[in-house]
Order: structure tokens, then sequence, then C-alpha cells
């Protein structure tokens, strides 16, 4: 240890603000309409008014891939609200979903704003119930289809056309390796759906059994329908404010202690070195190496389900469970419950909860560190929390803490 | 030949547009022989192409053949439709016998899907599909 370390600059922002708009199947609501709900409501959770907000950031800004996935950009947003913006941020690449979230941590550090508005909008479900998702050569096929070139050229061609191929292989191989079985695995999903019950904005609350998780459909081996996450319409919104304005929230400011932001092996769903991690395991180093707190520290853990495989990567590779163990950990359920030693995916996680996009997650852990999550309000107020989203080549996670730690 | 309750791949292969770049891989399989560029100066073999050897940053790329073995490193039964009409298939990503870092994502053919595992030897076969020349993996012959 040196004896001066360096100053995490992500500790110099909290999240003052949250929002969300409403979420659920089809609302049949535009975008830039459900992501000015969550934005006005995070602005006036914090306690300001639009005149206070000088950043906009967003993931991944608009145009980019299938109908319903991106959201509003932030121009359309800007200009929707009129926001006067000394910082502002759209984008895709990065590490993971909370890209926008620590450029707006870093942003408020350096003084480039005060003030930041982040936000998630997706509208999946709508876009396909107008048929705007649909599977490749739906269209004829044959010579009528279009050739692909980068990297979708390597996998296209077999099939691999779905993030659930490629994660089924990854669940695959760590039931090689680590001997972990589907009974097992079920639990994230049923551990979502028990909390979903006490969400009022779930997308699925209807109890779940073992023998339902079974008996579902597959999608690709070993993942079935309910290892996958469900499309829903919502849009996040958060404030990220420099860490002075703390004293001044009317809510209780949840502080950013440490974001995890590496990718350290090839940036590859199928090149990369180890696929029972993928880049979780250099996210959750990186945000480690930049923190007092340790694994046993935290208090609530609100992981990124997309897939369920991918909740049983990060409770590992954070050190919430050993390496290889998650199976047995999550088994049975009473580790990761509200009153476990763990509780996981509090708000039903994005299989449940609807696939908000790793914003849900982030959403939710500020509930849980401020003491609002009512029924589902894990006890004695969590006072640190972990957030992680994304998977495969693509990851990031965040501590948060209520009060400075 | 389709093994017995599998389809050696989706109902409507998706194709690879070719350029300058990747021609040579999509296209090796006329001959029979896989092939990746290998690097004249490392000779580490290196996929997807680029233009300079990541190893060394030296050294020129070059197609070269390969063996066409290799090592099941996991694989999936796909059962959703994301292209209609499709049964269900085989994901597998091989690992090449040359080198451990070198994976291909293929599909895994002429075996029942519940027959495919983690560490199967494994052996290239070519499927053509107009211009394109779509290397697949069979079960490889057992050695006498
Ligand atoms: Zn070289």
């Amino acid at each position: 240890m040196s004896p001066n370390p360096p100053e995490r600059l992500e500790r110099r922002s909290i999240i003052s603000g949250i929002g969300q708009s409403d979420v659920g199947r089809r609302l049949g609501r535009g975008e830039l309409d459900l992501t000015l709900d969550a934005c006005l409501k995070a602005i006036g959770d914090a306690g300001l008014t639009r005149d206070d907000i000088d950043g906009l950031a967003t993931f991944p800004g608009a145009g980019i891939g299938t109908s319903g996935f991106a959201g509003p950009s932030t121009p359309e947003v800007q200009d929707a609200l009129r926001l006067r913006l000394n910082w502002h941020d759209g984008g895709l690449e990065g590490p993971g979903q909370l890209r926008a979230v620590f450029a707006a941590c870093l942003a408020v550090a350096a003084g480039l704003a005060r003030h930041v508005l982040v936000y998630r909008t997706v509208t999946e479900s709508t876009a396909q119930g107008e048929g705007g998702r649909q599977g490749i050569g739906g269209a004829g096929g044959g010579r009528g289809v279009p050739r692909f070139s980068g990297v979708m050229q390597w996998t296209l061609p077999y099939g691999a056309v779905s993030a659930a191929n490629w994660l089924a292989m990854i669940a695959q191989r760590r039931m090689n390796e680590f001997g972990l079985t589907r009974e097992q695995l079920a639990w994230i999903a049923l551990n979502g759906r028990r909390n979903a019950a006490r969400n009022p904005k779930a997308v699925y609350r209807d109890p779940m059994s073992l023998d339902d998780y079974l008996a579902v459909r597959m999608i690709s081996t070993p993942l079935c329908l309910y290892d996958c996450d469900a499309p829903c319409d919502g849009s996040t919104a958060v404030v990220v404010s420099h860490a002075d304005y703390a004293r001044d929230t009317p809510s209780t400011a949840c502080h950013v202690n440490a974001i995890g932001t590496a990718l350290r092996g090839r940036p590859s769903w199928d090149q990369f070195d180890d696929m029972t991690t993928f880049s979780a395991r250099d996210a959750a180093a990186s945000m480690w190496e930049r923190t007092e707190l340790r694994p046993s520290d935290v208090d609530v853990a609100e992981l990124y389900d997309g897939f369920s495989i991918l909740t049983m990567v990060w409770l590992e590779e954070l050190g919430l469970c050993g390496k290889g163990e998650s199976g047995p950990f999550v088994e049975g359920g009473s580790r990761i419950a509200l009153d476990g030693a763990v509780p996981l995916n509090t708000s039903g996680g994005q299989l449940s909860a609807g696939r908000l996009h790793g914003f849900g997650m982030l959403h939710e852990a500020c509930v849980q560190l401020r003491g609002e999550g009512g029924e589902r309000q894990v006890r004695n107020t969590p006072e640190v929390a972990a957030v992680a989203a994304g998977g495969g080549p693509i990851a990031g996670c965040m501590l948060l803490t209520r009060g400075l730690s | 030949m389709t093994a017995p309750g599998a389809a050696r791949g989706p109902a409507v292969r998706v194709l690879p547009r070719l350029d300058g770049t990747n021609r040579f891989f999509w296209t090796s399989g006329e001959d029979g022989r896989l092939r990746f560029l290998r690097c004249t100066a490392c000779r580490h073999y290196v996929h997807p192409p680029v233009p300079r050897c990541p190893y060394c940053l030296d050294g020129s790329m070059v197609p070269e053949p390969v063996s066409g073995t290799g090592v099941v490193h996991s694989f999936t039964v796909n059962h959703q439709q994301w292209i209609p009409g499709s049964d269900p298939y085989v994901i597998g990503l091989v690992t090449i016998a040359e080198q451990e870092d070198v994976r291909l994502t293929t599909n895994l053919v002429d075996c029942a899907p519940d027959d495919v595992h983690i560490g199967m030897a494994v052996e290239v076969t070519f499927e053509q599909a107009e211009d394109v020349w779509l290397p697949l993996f069979k079960p490889a012959e057992q050695l006498p």
C-alpha cells in the first residue's frame, strides 16, 4: 500500500435523485414520453429543477440495435426539456450499460458539470407487438437475405444470432467446470419472481415453482425461457451530482464509492480467455482495487440478470460467494432472499420486473439504500450496495453507500 | 448426413459479405483445407483477421492451412425460432488444435446433440453456400 493512495475521483459524486416511469408490457407510449416522466421525477426527487441540470447522458444513444432498444437521443431529451448543458454524452462502447453513469460521475468530479441527468429507456415490448423485433431471415430468406460484415459475420451463419446462444455456452461451460445444475440456476429466476411479488411495478408477479421452471420450453440449452429477461417498456433516470450537494438533497444521498470498468481479456464473445467469467472478472477486480470496502461489507446486491447465468458469474466475480460456488450458494434461495446473507435482485430483477437494461438494478440499489423498498425493503437499511450490469465482454459495476464510507 | 435429432444449422444461412480481408477464410474450404492468418515472424495464428500481428506487432500476416482438427470448448442446442423454420441445431465453440486461443463459433454436425460434450475431438467439414464455404465440425475420425 502506498502511503498516499491516489484519490478515487468517482467518490466526488453522488446519486442525488432517482425516477422511473410506468413499467410494463406494451404500454403503447412513446419513448420520449416515458423518458420525460422518469427524468422529471428524478430531477424533482433530487430537489432540483431543470434549470439546475447542466449535464445529460444516456446509454446507448439513438439508432442502436433493434426497434425499441435504444430510447431517445440526448439531443431529443435536451431539446424536450430545453436544457442548457455544460457536458453531454451518449454512446454504446464502454463498460456496459452503466458507462453513462460512470461518465457522469467523472464529469461532476472533473467540474465539467454539477448535476448530470442520466437515463435509459426501452420500449421493446411495444416494438415486439408491432413486429419490430423479428427473427433474421423471416422475409423470404435464401438469396434475399442481406450479408454481414464485421464481428457478426463470425456467428450469424451458424444461427448464433442472440446473446442467449452465446450465454448458453457460458452456462454449459460452467456446468462442465463447476458442476452447476439447472436446479441451482433456477434460483436466480425463482428468487426474482419471489421478490417481484412485492414490487407493484414488476412485469411478472405470479408465483413460479421449480417445477414451472424445469417444465418451460428451452431457448438454447441449458437456458430456458425463464433464464431470459422479459422485454418491457419503461424509462429509468438518475441525477448524478457533485458530492458536496449531499447535505442538501431531500432524500438520502447515495454515494459512489467505486466503479469497476476494466476489460483485460479480448473484447469478444467467442475469443475471451475465460468463458466462465468474461469481463465481469475484470470489472469486479478493478472495482475492488479502488476501495477499502470488502465483499463482506455488501448488504444488498443488484446483479444484472439479462440472463440468469450472468447473475451467477457476478456473484462469484464480485466475491459474494466462492469461485465456482454460485450454484450451491443460490440453491434453495435462502442466502439470496431479502433476509439472507446477500439479498439479491430485490425488485425482481430483469427476469421478472422487466428488462430495464441495468438501470433498473441501479434504481433499486438506491431505493434499498434509502430505505424506500416498502414490502421488499431489506431489514436494517443497507449501507453498502453492489450494482452490476452487462456480461460477456461488456460489463461494469459499482459500489454505492448510504453516507460516506 | 444429418444426425438424428438435429439439423446441420439454421433454416437460413446468413452469409458473410466477402471482402479483401475475409475472402481467404470464407473460401478456404474450396480445396477442403481450413486456413487462418499466421504471422511470418512469431508464427502465431490470428483470428479474426487483422492487418498486423497483435502478438509481436511485427511480421506479415499470411493465410496458412491448419490440420482442421480441434476440441469442443463449449456448445448449445438452439431451440428458439430466431430464424423461422429452423429445427434444433447445435452451435459449438471449437478451439483449433494448433493454438488454444483461436476459437471458431460453428455448427457441430453428424453427431446427436445428446452425444456432444465439452472436450470432444472434432474435425472440420465444409458446407458450401453460394460463394462461401462454411467450416462446420463433426466428431473426429477415430485413429486406428
Ligand atoms: Zn507476430
